[in-house]
């Protein structure tokens, strides 16, 4: 089989129709369009397209609006974020050349497209913006002409391009991974960020993230998934240097740390320089309750160990403050760090090899645990992306399904998976290529449940 | 007790051991008499003289239970006095470096509670400019090694002085001033490398003014007094050891007592009234009052840091307490042993109490963080935590709504499993769903649940689960028929009446090689039932032989 080519983000946009229902203004309606070199008669006629078909649709389903759009060479997604307000995702279809007859055509691989995982990352997205943007009804506001001057803000064409490269069933689980830490280590750190709110009653939250594992945060359960998000995607790729010093060696660092290795990731670059206050962003939190709140998001790294500091969005940020944060922060995070450094590193288990892989995830509390792309390879074989197109679909079955139940796929090229589902609480995932029958594959799941899932309630 | 002695000559001095089972008389310079008074007065006494011919006593001291020291002109010399024997064994000489004529020695202190002896010298030192600097030192004395001045408490004051010990605590009256300094020598203290040198712990503080009963007259009735103030700090006082104040005016005694509840406002620094607390005896309450106070809203509430390292002192004792426990109760000398905060205590006079006083209005974080710390501390000295901590805490954060707080820390397993929490979880149900879930798993980790996680399927009718449980487990033998199928009779579901009937039925048909219930289940009604719905020839057949 010849290499397909990759899925490729075409088209992005935003619009409302209600905005202006005169002629000859149509595109007052359309808010936001990517890629912005096309001519505007083409993103008119996109946007008028997109609004016949939900007009279209609602004639047969008047409360189920429009989801998707299957044509051979692309996909299109939409999604009402708020009431009249659209967000539009077109992405292409992979294609292979294939030789038949003598005659080279090109064959669509509709099937490695699925609506499930495409619709999480359009949702994502909006929820990021909403959280990262001045208001929740954030397109009213003037920070939609803010973002449309500055394309290259969250939800830039690199976001979803990376997006739509890597997004596989964890995308539509949209969990947290948790730091597996011993429960010693997990109380300091939560007494830590007590101590830490006590002294500074301007932070108003706090979370607790050790290279891309959550330890623990305050905020509600729909802002912290959303803020995650944020952090290891937009943070982890603006600071991706540092990230990976952190991650490469927790060990080594520990040995030589007894000087205090904190710095500000957003927020002063440099302490020694008072002018320079650095860029903060600024997010709402309780998105979904009724007040919502203004924050500043601070973040503070010391090692691997990151804190984030969610400052009340009416205080002042100023220097003092950062520089007594620092002075707060920067002594015991090091040792908290280098003390987990350790421990983690000693839990480090075995890579994952690729004939099988696990996701797991938990509804409740949004924890998703994964060898699937563990250390994030930048090159995945063929195999495994097929295990992940086989998740897919067998998360497309398993939503549809009533409570518990399980179920077993044998996908092309040998390879079984494995879902599995309780009360709507608890996932997994299993994707095996080593089994040859469906009593072996059995055998497989139960040893690996016995091993590690031994400790909750997890029914065969 | 009233006893009557044969006259040998002068008394000079006399003094009962500490159990009063031991007189020490001292009729010349150069001996001591012993009397025993273990079953009343003994007629026999025994006498040790002291080293060296020209030595003179100058006065003798109880150190111990069995324990007398001699103060002579040339040093010291301690000994241990064997009543049954009637004899005395040296322990130590000492040839002191004192010189008795700038100094007196007034005591000799032996703190219980430290373990070591001490002998008390008050030195009258040459003012430095000005500055009056009577000081106290302690010699330490040891079996093997000379004495050693280790400690000097510093008066910073002159005039009459004069020394007791409360609760191994020093306790200086100053005459002039008519007040009393108070020292503990374990407390931090200044130091050169060599000695120790302290300072009050507290502001110099008067004696509590009081007043007593006095007889009229000698011949009066003794019901006829007059109420008397105590005359403080009187030039009639005498002070002997270790509390003891005798005014020989009045021929009254007293003894002098610590009253620690006051103390506390005198602390700027918790930590250090903490560690004085922790070493005085009878003074649990007063360190719980400290740790609410600490934790209350108010001039005395303290950051949480504090509060922390407060947690971790408790709780270091408090491990090892345990540890010696579980070594055996005889290694606990009572002498050695401090203040024992447990568990229990913490709960009921400080955390639960806290936390009634924080209304729904107040700082729920402040609370949690307050509740968790004590839970950290417990955790890092390795002791087990008991479940109302636990309650207490998870009652706090859902009064709050703080679920996923909870569901983390349950993720962390910081709560320990045990039955007590996963009723009050599955009792959180309706609040926060996923609590159900929380439960089930904890029962799980128990596996001595089983029963329990039936039964919690059972409630909520996953019958199901519950026979898939039954089967992983090993128990379809042992479980009762008629629970499952009144549960799924209450369903109204008839397909999963059957299935459920249908498995029992294979049961007993594995169990006794016929389909039908034994009269001891008391099935019928749903065997009826099942009839009624499939008929009778749908029920199982036995099996042919």
């Amino acid at each position: 089989m010849s290499s397909k080519s990759a899925i490729q983000l075409l088209k992005f946009f935003v619009y409302n129709p209600t905005l202006s229902k005169k002629e000859g203004e149509e595109e007052k309606n359309l808010m936001y369009y990517y890629p912005q070199d096309v001519p505007l008669d083409n993103k008119i006629k996109d946007v008028g397209l997109c609004e016949a078909l939900v007009k279209f649709s609602r004639t047969f389903a008047a409360d189920a609006p429009c989801e998707s759009l299957h044509t051979q060479k692309t996909r299109q997604l939409f999604l009402e974020a708020e009431e009249n307000y659209w967000l539009i995702l077109v992405i292409s279809i992979p294609t292979a050349q294939k030789v038949k007859d003598s005659q080279v055509y090109i064959e669509y691989h509709e099937d490695d497209v699925h609506d499930t995982v495409y619709m999480a990352v359009l949702k994502q997205a909006y929820q990021m913006q909403a959280v990262m943007a001045r208001s929740t009804r954030w397109w009213q506001r003037p920070a939609w002409i803010h973002l449309k001057i500055r394309p290259e803000s969250i939800l830039s064409q690199r976001y979803l391009q990376t997006c739509v490269d890597r997004c596989d069933v964890l995308d539509v689980f949209n969990g947290m991974q948790f730091l597996p830490l011993d429960k010693n280590g997990y109380l300091r750190t939560q007494c830590f960020l007590n101590q830490t709110e006590a002294s500074f009653p301007q932070v108003k939250y706090t979370a607790f993230l050790y290279n891309e594992s959550l330890v623990w945060s305050d905020c509600s359960r729909v802002d912290i998934r959303i803020l995650y998000k944020y952090l290891t995607t937009s943070l982890s790729l603006l600071h991706g240097s540092e990230l990976q010093a952190g991650t490469c060696s927790p060990r080594n660092q520990a040995r030589t740390s007894p000087t205090i290795l904190g710095k500000f990731i957003t927020g002063p670059p440099n302490l020694a320089d008072t002018t320079n206050l650095g860029k903060v962003p600024r997010i709402f939190v309780n998105v979904d309750g009724k007040k919502s709140e203004e924050c500043h998001l601070v973040v503070y790294r010391a090692l691997s160990a990151s804190v984030c500091l969610m400052v009340e969005g009416s205080y002042q940020l100023n220097f003092d403050f950062y520089r007594l944060l620092d002075q707060f922060l920067g002594p015991q995070l090091t040792v908290l760090a280098s003390d987990i450094g350790e421990q983690y590193g000693k839990r480090l288990s075995a890579p994952a090899t690729l004939a099988t892989s696990t996701s797991y995830f938990q509804h409740m509390n949004l924890a998703e645990k994964s060898s699937l792309h563990a250390r994030q390879r930048p090159h995945r074989g063929p195999r495994a992306t097929r295990g992940r197109q086989a998740n897919c679909r067998c998360e497309t079955d398993l939503a549809m399904s009533g409570d518990d139940c399980e179920l077993v796929v044998k996908g092309p090229g040998d390879c079984w998976v494995v879902a599995r589902k309780k009360s709507d609480q608890r996932e997994l995932y299993y994707v095996n290529q080593k089994c040859s029958n469906l009593i072996e594959i059995a055998e497989e799941v139960k040893k690996l449940c016995a091993s590690h899932f031994n400790n909750i309630f997890f029914l065969d | 007790m009233t006893f009557r002695m044969e006259d040998k000559g002068k008394i000079e001095s006399i003094k009962f051991s500490p159990d009063l089972r031991v007189l020490a008389v001292q009729r010349s310079q150069t001996t001591v008499e012993f009397i025993n008074f273990i079953e009343g007065m003994d007629v026999m006494e025994y006498s040790q003289a002291c080293k060296g011919k020209s030595t003179r006593i100058l006065g003798f001291n109880w150190t111990g239970l069995n324990e007398i020291v001699f103060v002579t002109d040339h040093g010291l010399e301690l000994y241990q006095v064997l009543p049954e024997k009637r004899t005395l064994k040296p322990i130590k000489t000492h040839n002191t470096v004192v010189n008795w004529l700038s100094a007196c020695l007034i005591a000799t202190y032996k703190t219980y509670k430290y373990g070591q002896l001490y002998v008390v010298v008050l030195r009258h030192q040459p003012r430095v400019g000005g500055q009056p600097n009577a000081e106290v030192c302690l010699y330490q004395l040891h079996r093997e090694s000379p004495a050693r001045k280790t400690d000097v408490l510093r008066l910073e004051m002159s005039g009459r002085f004069a020394v007791n010990v409360v609760d191994s605590l020093l306790v200086v009256h100053h005459q002039t001033s008519q007040t009393s300094m108070v020292f503990d020598i374990r407390l931090a203290k200044d130091s050169d490398g060599y000695v120790n040198y302290h300072h009050p712990v507290c502001p110099p503080l008067s004696i509590k003014s009081f007043t007593f009963q006095l007889p009229i007259a000698p011949t009066h009735l003794p019901n006829e007094t007059t109420e008397t103030q105590c005359d403080l700090y009187s030039s009639n006082w005498v002070v002997f050891q270790p509390n003891i104040v005798i005014d020989a005016k009045w021929g009254c005694l007293w003894t002098v007592q610590l009253n620690l509840q006051p103390m506390i406002n005198m602390f700027p620094d918790k930590l250090k009234l903490m560690d004085f607390l922790l070493q005085r005896s009878d003074s649990k309450m007063t360190v719980l009052t400290v740790c609410l106070l600490a934790l209350s809203p108010g001039p005395q509430q303290c950051g949480l840091r504090t509060i922390s390292q407060l947690y971790d002192k408790l709780n270091a004792i408090y491990k090892d307490h345990l540890d010696s426990k579980s070594q055996g109760a005889e290694a606990v000398a009572p002498s050695t042993s401090q203040v024992v905060v447990d568990q229990s205590d913490m709960y009921t006079y400080v955390l639960s109490r806290f936390v009634d006083s924080i209304d729904a209005s107040g700082n729920y974080k402040f609370v949690v963080a307050v509740l968790i710390d004590y839970i950290r501390s417990l955790n890092q000295n390795r002791i087990h935590v008991q479940h109302y901590l636990y309650e207490l805490l998870i009652n706090t954060l859902v009064q709050n709504g703080c679920f996923y707080q909870l569901h983390q820390m349950m993720q962390y397993h910081v709560l320990s499993d045990s039955k007590h929490l996963a009723c009050l979880l599955l009792s959180l149900e309706s609040v926060y769903p996923p609590a159900h879930q929380l439960a089930l798993d904890m029962l799980k980790r128990l596996s001595t649940a089983n029963e329990e996680i039936i039964e919690v399927l059972l409630s909520t009718h996953q019958l199901f689960s519950a026979l898939r449980f039954v089967k992983t487990v090993g128990q379809v033998d042992q479980i009762s028929a008629r629970k499952f199928l009144e549960v799924a009779l209450s369903t109204e579901n008839n397909q999963l009446f059957y299935t459920v009937f249908k498995f029992f039925e294979q049961r007993n048909l594995r169990l006794r090689g016929r389909p039908d219930f034994p009269k001891g289940e008391h099935c019928e009604s749903y065997v009826k039932h099942f009839e009624s719905l499939y008929g009778s020839e749908a029920l199982g057949q036995p099996l042919q032989t």
